[in-house]
């Protein structure tokens, strides 16, 4: 296989020992680690784990809808699958996803530090992570939960016969571990760059990392207190979201979605550093408007506080209030729309590598633009009366979350594993499932647009016959999905053994993280690095001259 | 919570006192949305059941929360003192008066805990001694001050805990001159303290 | 219904297809903004390939006013669509006055329907074609949401609460009715049927179904048997307040406050008689929240509305 340099030929042995894979030996040594890059390997770990549980409780939706019947789950069954599958899904996979597996492994090493500000309490939030984790399993093993992954009152604090109060400590829990990474974050990208990394020589990735923990801090406290309100009810029976007492289960909405809109932006933010890493790498080329691309991140997570009501333009809130948040909706597409657009002009005349990695770069603007834009729709009030509530929506949200996070955690795994295990993985096979995976993807997804403009509501487990057609298409996909999500996994752990070593730069790329050897030694940088250059500098791009803003602010750091 | 050496990222202290700080802030920013949830339930029911809420405030036993304003005010003021006095060197002025603020805290607690028991004996403690109880929007009410009121005391307690260990076992970081330690321990103290002086009226006063 | 497949949800109303319009105009608009995107990523993936050679001098690497021009042209696109949209929208939330009322109650899987004249039916809405249609609906336990794909409208059923809907269904026809918020665990077994017919005969099938009293006579005679007219009535030893009148006017509360008696107000009177009480009396009317269900209450509504034009008399 041909890669980019030649650096293959670095024999790997005397680095491979001093790496931090082998730093320690046992499994004593992987538990209370204060390496981030461990502990970013610990997560990988446990989330691919709960990704392929909550994605086999996809399996078994995706099989169930295949007639309009009840045949294989009772609706009991179904909707515990769905609850189940949307919970973990979002708490136990993609929020942690990309920020504690590759936030954690890559951002010391980008802003060229020897580790995380709080390393014990990175090692904290794993724990509780895993305690949240675990409970959730304990919850799915004894019978799980039925609520949906929205919680809604007054059915899940009142007529739930299920373990709620379990699920709900679990998400409860899973929280603050959240909220330690986002403040482990923050202080890292505020008081450990090395010098000479000002803010503007900062990699887009910890731009958009740092968005995200802001969110992190700032959201998850309020979903914390409004589980417990949810769980003091249904304990005590005493209730400020219900009805009968005078209380009010809108109340219970607003401050689910006050939490759960910013974190969907936990779940993209991160994705879209990724993407933004990838797209400059493979373009062989500065990123367009560094500075357009840093701030929509910011601009993201500040205006997404914004925009809650969206999701409650037919729950009975005031139709003032619903043109409100409308019309915000569309203010917070803005600076999507420009990371989208200056993606695209950074491939203007690059010097573009097709590989696996900008594959999946390329899957994700596709299915986010198209993910994106359908929210656009959503957040149109009479369109979003018709089809709320729908397929519509679901496909809307895995376009997105699927479609754009997922594939961008793929190609984040295909580009940085190298770095990460210090082994080549195959070009050929990560474009296949690159396409395979886009494929499935579509197939899958884009029958449920179809089926929620035709009004098949979404939760639905027994249907009418006339969207059986569209649904076996999308079942269709979803196995073809599955399959590339597999492939990765196989190649992939075949490399840890026979791939080549790839030495500290294989991609050619800029950046610190490609600076140290790979895999990294234990503490990062020998000598903490002077940077006095900004990101994304490539040879070709030696002729340009950098206007200076390195200079301005060297000594300040 | 009290190293004072250099740890691994950093490799300046005051670089590492500064991380340790912007640490604390960020946390107490969660906290505050934290209760930020709270105070928005507050105020749906104040607004939904203005009446009712008001009615229910108004059996509260103010003066017992406004004793407790002054004793939480006070004991935050004399923390605010012992940061002071570790600056100037006076370590020992500084535990006595980190000593006095923890007197004050448990005070705060013992008003609270014999304010829960007068609730209990009155009769209105949700679900669990509600002969007293009028309706569900008192019900409600008396549910908020519990969980808002409760939460708070749990924070009360962590924070009387974090002052403890300022003065015990060894109370090495109140002798250091940069109070990084203490400093944060004072800054988490003073928003525990801000939070009742919110809650005290959202709660006590509602007219 | 059909088993074969249907590519255009069917329409029963005049919005529904104005609803379309909006949502393929939106469509081509998501095409529009996104041709640039696919077609130039393809385009420069290709031409630009690594190895190939292609004029790569005078590159860009920022430039604010194209920047600038990009977010605020799709912005503004946009935004007449908002205006569009929204405009739809509010009127939709605003039922015309000569509407007829129909009041929905849901509960745990099923929809139960009450017609003016007294019919009753469940999980089937007959309607009149061409006819504004008001449905005022509330919950019995959780929240549901009514969903008639065909008239492309939804609206989700709160318990303790009078939401409505209003449409004008002008296609004879039977259509789905579903609903569309989860609500436990035969959720999606909670649909219904939604026939509109023709004005004549909707008025057959309203004879037909046999009803002897209308929902306000209901009412009246509930009234009686709850024992409100205990304290309401006009001999009554309580000092309560008369409800000749009531509805549709301006009710001072205690506290100094005012609030119109719409239908709203006189559920939370009869479940939660303390959430607003009127000036002058005694907060002393028992809350009927846990004696009485939801089709009670509407229908103790109905009479107390169809004793509005009796003159609010002086208690
Ligand atoms: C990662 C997750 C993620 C992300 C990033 C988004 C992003 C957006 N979402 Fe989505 N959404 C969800 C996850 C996500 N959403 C989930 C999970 C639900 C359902 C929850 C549930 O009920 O279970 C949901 C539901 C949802 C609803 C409620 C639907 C309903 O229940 O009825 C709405 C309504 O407004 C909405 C809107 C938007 C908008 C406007 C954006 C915007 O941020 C999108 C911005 C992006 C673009 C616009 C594309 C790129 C731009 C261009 C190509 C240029 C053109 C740009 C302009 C015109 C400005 N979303
Ligand atoms: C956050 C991320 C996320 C991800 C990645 C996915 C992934 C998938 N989702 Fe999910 N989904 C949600 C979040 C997510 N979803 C949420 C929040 C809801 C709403 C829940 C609610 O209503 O409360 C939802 C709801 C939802 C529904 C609607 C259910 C309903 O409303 O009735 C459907 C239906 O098709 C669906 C399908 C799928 C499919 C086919 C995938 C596929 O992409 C999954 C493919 C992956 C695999 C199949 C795993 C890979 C395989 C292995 C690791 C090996 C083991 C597996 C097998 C042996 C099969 N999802
Ligand atoms: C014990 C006496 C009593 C009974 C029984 C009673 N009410 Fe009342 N009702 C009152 C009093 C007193 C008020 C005024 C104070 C208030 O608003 O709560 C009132 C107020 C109302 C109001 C608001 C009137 C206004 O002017 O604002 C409505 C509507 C009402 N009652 C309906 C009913 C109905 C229907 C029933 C039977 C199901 C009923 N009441 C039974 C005593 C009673
Ligand atoms: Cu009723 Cu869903
Ligand atoms: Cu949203």
């Amino acid at each position: 296989m041909s890669r980019r340099t030649s650096q293959d030929a670095i024999p790997d042995t005397r680095e491979e020992r001093a790496s931090y894979l082998n730093a320690g030996q046992g499994l004593g040594s992987w538990l209370l680690t204060h390496d981030h890059k461990r502990i970013a390997l610990l997560y990988l770990i446990s989330i691919t784990f709960f990704f392929a549980v909550a994605g086999c409780a996809a399996a078994l939706i995706r099989a169930d809808l295949l007639t309009p019947e009840a045949d294989l789950l009772s609706n009991e069954g179904y909707n515990r699958a769905f609850s189940l599958h949307g919970i973990i899904m979002v708490w136990f996979f993609l929020i942690p996803s990309i920020p504690n597996v590759f936030g954690n492994f890559l951002i010391p090493l980008m802003i060229g530090a020897r580790d995380v500000a709080f390393p014990r309490l990175n090692l904290a939030s794993w724990y509780i992570f895993m305690a949240g984790g675990l409970l959730t399993l304990a919850i799915v093993v004894m019978g799980g939960v039925d609520t949906g992954w929205t919680f809604y009152t007054p059915y899940s604090s009142t007529y739930s016969n299920a373990y709620v109060i379990g699920a709900l400590a679990a998400v409860f829990i899973s929280g603050f571990s959240s909220i330690l990474t986002g403040l482990n974050f923050i202080v890292t990208v505020h008081k450990c760059r090395a010098p000479g990394m000002t803010w503007g020589r900062l990699p887009l990735f910890v731009w958009s990392h740092y968005a995200t923990s802001v969110i992190f801090v700032l959201a998850t406290p309020v979903l914390s207190i409004t589980l417990l309100l949810v769980a003091l009810e249904r304990i005590f029976g005493v209730g400020i979201f219900d009805p009968a007492l005078g209380g009010d289960p809108l109340l219970f909405q607003h401050l689910f979605w006050f939490y759960s809109h910013p974190a969907v932006y936990i779940m993209v933010l991160p994705a879209m550093g990724v993407v933004t890493e990838l797209i400059t790498a493979a373009a062989h080329k500065r990123v367009f408007g560094y500075w357009f691309i840093a701030g929509s991140s910011i601009a993201i997570a500040v205006i997404g506080f914004l925009v809650w009501g969206h999701h409650m333009f037919v729950a009975g809130q005031s139709p003032y209030a619903s043109a409100v948040f409308s019309f915000l909706s569309i203010v917070v597409a803005v600076p999507s729309a420009i990371k989208v657009y200056n993606w695209t002009a950074t491939l203007h005349k690059g010097e573009i590598l097709l590989d696996g990695p900008f594959l999946f770069a390329l899957a994700f603007i596709g299915l986010f633009v198209v993910g994106g834009l359908t929210g656009l729709m959503l957040a149109m009030l009479a369109i979003d009366v018709h089809v709320h509530d729908t397929y519509f929506v679901v496909a809307h949200f895995h376009y997105i979350m699927v479609g754009g996070t997922v594939s961008a955690f793929f190609g984040a795994l295909h580009y940085w594993w190298p770095k990460i295990t210090g082994r080549l993985h195959s070009d050929l096979w990560s474009r296949v499932s690159a396409i395979l995976i886009f494929g499935g993807f579509n197939m899958t997804f884009f029958p449920q647009f179809l089926l929620g403009y035709e009004g098949m509501p979404r939760r639905y487990h027994v249907y009418d016959p006339s969207f059986q057609v569209l649904n076996v298409m999308s079942s269709v996909g979803a196995s073809i999905l599955g399959l590339g999500y597999l492939l990765p996994l196989t190649y992939l752990l075949w490399s840890l053994r026979y791939g080549k070593p790839a030495g500290p730069n294989p991609w050619g790329a800029t950046g610190l993280e490609w600076s140290v050897a790979s895999p990294p030694p234990k503490h990062n940088f020998e000598t903490i690095p002077l940077v006095a250059t900004g990101p994304y500098r490539y040879p070709l791009e030696a002729d340009a001259p950098d206007e200076g803003e390195g200079e301005k602010e060297a000594e300040r750091v | 919570m009290s190293e004072r050496a250099l740890h691994d990222p950093f490799t300046r202290l005051d670089r590492q006192r500064e991380a340790d700080r912007l640490g604390m802030l960020l946390f107490l920013g969660s906290e505050v949305m934290l209760f930020g949830g709270l105070f928005a339930a507050a105020m749906v029911l104040r607004l939904q059941h203005s009446h009712d809420y008001i009615a229910a405030s108004k059996e509260m036993h103010y003066w017992l929360g406004g004793i407790n304003t002054a004793v939480l005010l006070t004991s935050s003021a004399l923390v605010a003192g012992a940061l002071e006095a570790t600056r100037a060197g006076r370590a020992r002025l500084s535990g006595w008066l980190l000593g006095f603020a923890i007197a004050l805290g448990l005070a705060f607690l013992a008003i609270k805990g014999t304010e829960y028991a007068i609730e209990w004996r009155e009769g209105v403690v949700p679900r669990f001694s509600d002969a007293k109880l009028h309706g569900g929007p008192h019900e409600l009410f008396m549910v908020l001050y519990f969980c808002a009121t409760g939460l708070h005391a749990l924070h009360v307690t962590g924070g009387l805990t974090l002052l403890g260990m300022m003065i015990w076992p060894k109370g090495a970081a109140r002798a250091e001159r940069e109070a990084t330690t203490l400093g944060n321990v004072a800054l988490y103290w003073h928003l525990v303290d801000l939070i009742w002086i919110f809650l005290y009226p959202t709660l006590y006063l509602a007219r | 219904m059909s088993p074969s497949i249907e590519l255009w949800p069917p329409m029963a109303s005049e919005y529904a297809g104005r609803v379309d319009l909006l949502i393929a105009s939106f469509g081509a608009l998501v095409a529009l903004l996104s041709a640039p995107v696919f077609i130039l990523m393809a385009f420069f993936a290709v031409r630009y390939r690594r190895g190939r050679r292609a004029d790569r001098s005078h590159r860009e690497d920022r430039n604010v006013w194209v920047e600038v021009s990009w977010s605020l042209i799709p912005f503004v696109l946009v935004l007449g669509f908002f205006v569009w949209s929204t405009k739809m929208f509010l009127d939709q939330r605003s039922p015309p006055e000569n509407a007829l009322t129909l009041t929905v109650v849901a509960k745990q899987w099923m929809w139960k329907f009450q017609h003016p004249e007294g019919a009753r039916e469940i999980d089937e809405l007959h309607v009149p074609a061409g006819r504004p249609v008001r449905l005022t609906m509330t919950s019995q336990d959780v929240i549901h949401s009514l969903y008639v794909p065909a008239l492309r409208i939804k609206q989700d059923v709160l318990p303790d609460t009078y939401s409505q809907l209003w449409f004008i269904a002008d296609r004879p026809g039977v259509y789905a009715l579903r609903c569309a918020e989860y609500c436990g665990t035969d959720h999606s077994e909670m649909i219904g049927r939604f026939i509109v017919q023709r004005p004549e005969d909707y008025a057959r099938w309203l004879a037909r179904s046999g009803t002897d009293e209308g929902l306000a006579e209901r009412g009246g005679k509930l009234f009686v048997k709850l024992g409100c007219s205990g304290c309401h009535g006009p001999a009554s030893p309580v000092r309560a307040p008369s409800l000749a009148g009531l509805y549709g006017s301006v009710v001072p509360l205690e506290g100094g406050r005012v609030v119109r008696a719409d239908e709203q107000y006189l559920h939370d009177s009869i479940m939660l008689p303390n959430k607003d009480v009127a000036a002058g009396y005694k907060p002393i009317m028992p809350p009927f929240g846990n004696l009485i269900g939801e089709e009670e209450v509407s229908q103790l509504v109905a009479w107390i509305k169809s004793q509005a034009d009796a003159g609010r008399a002086q208690p």
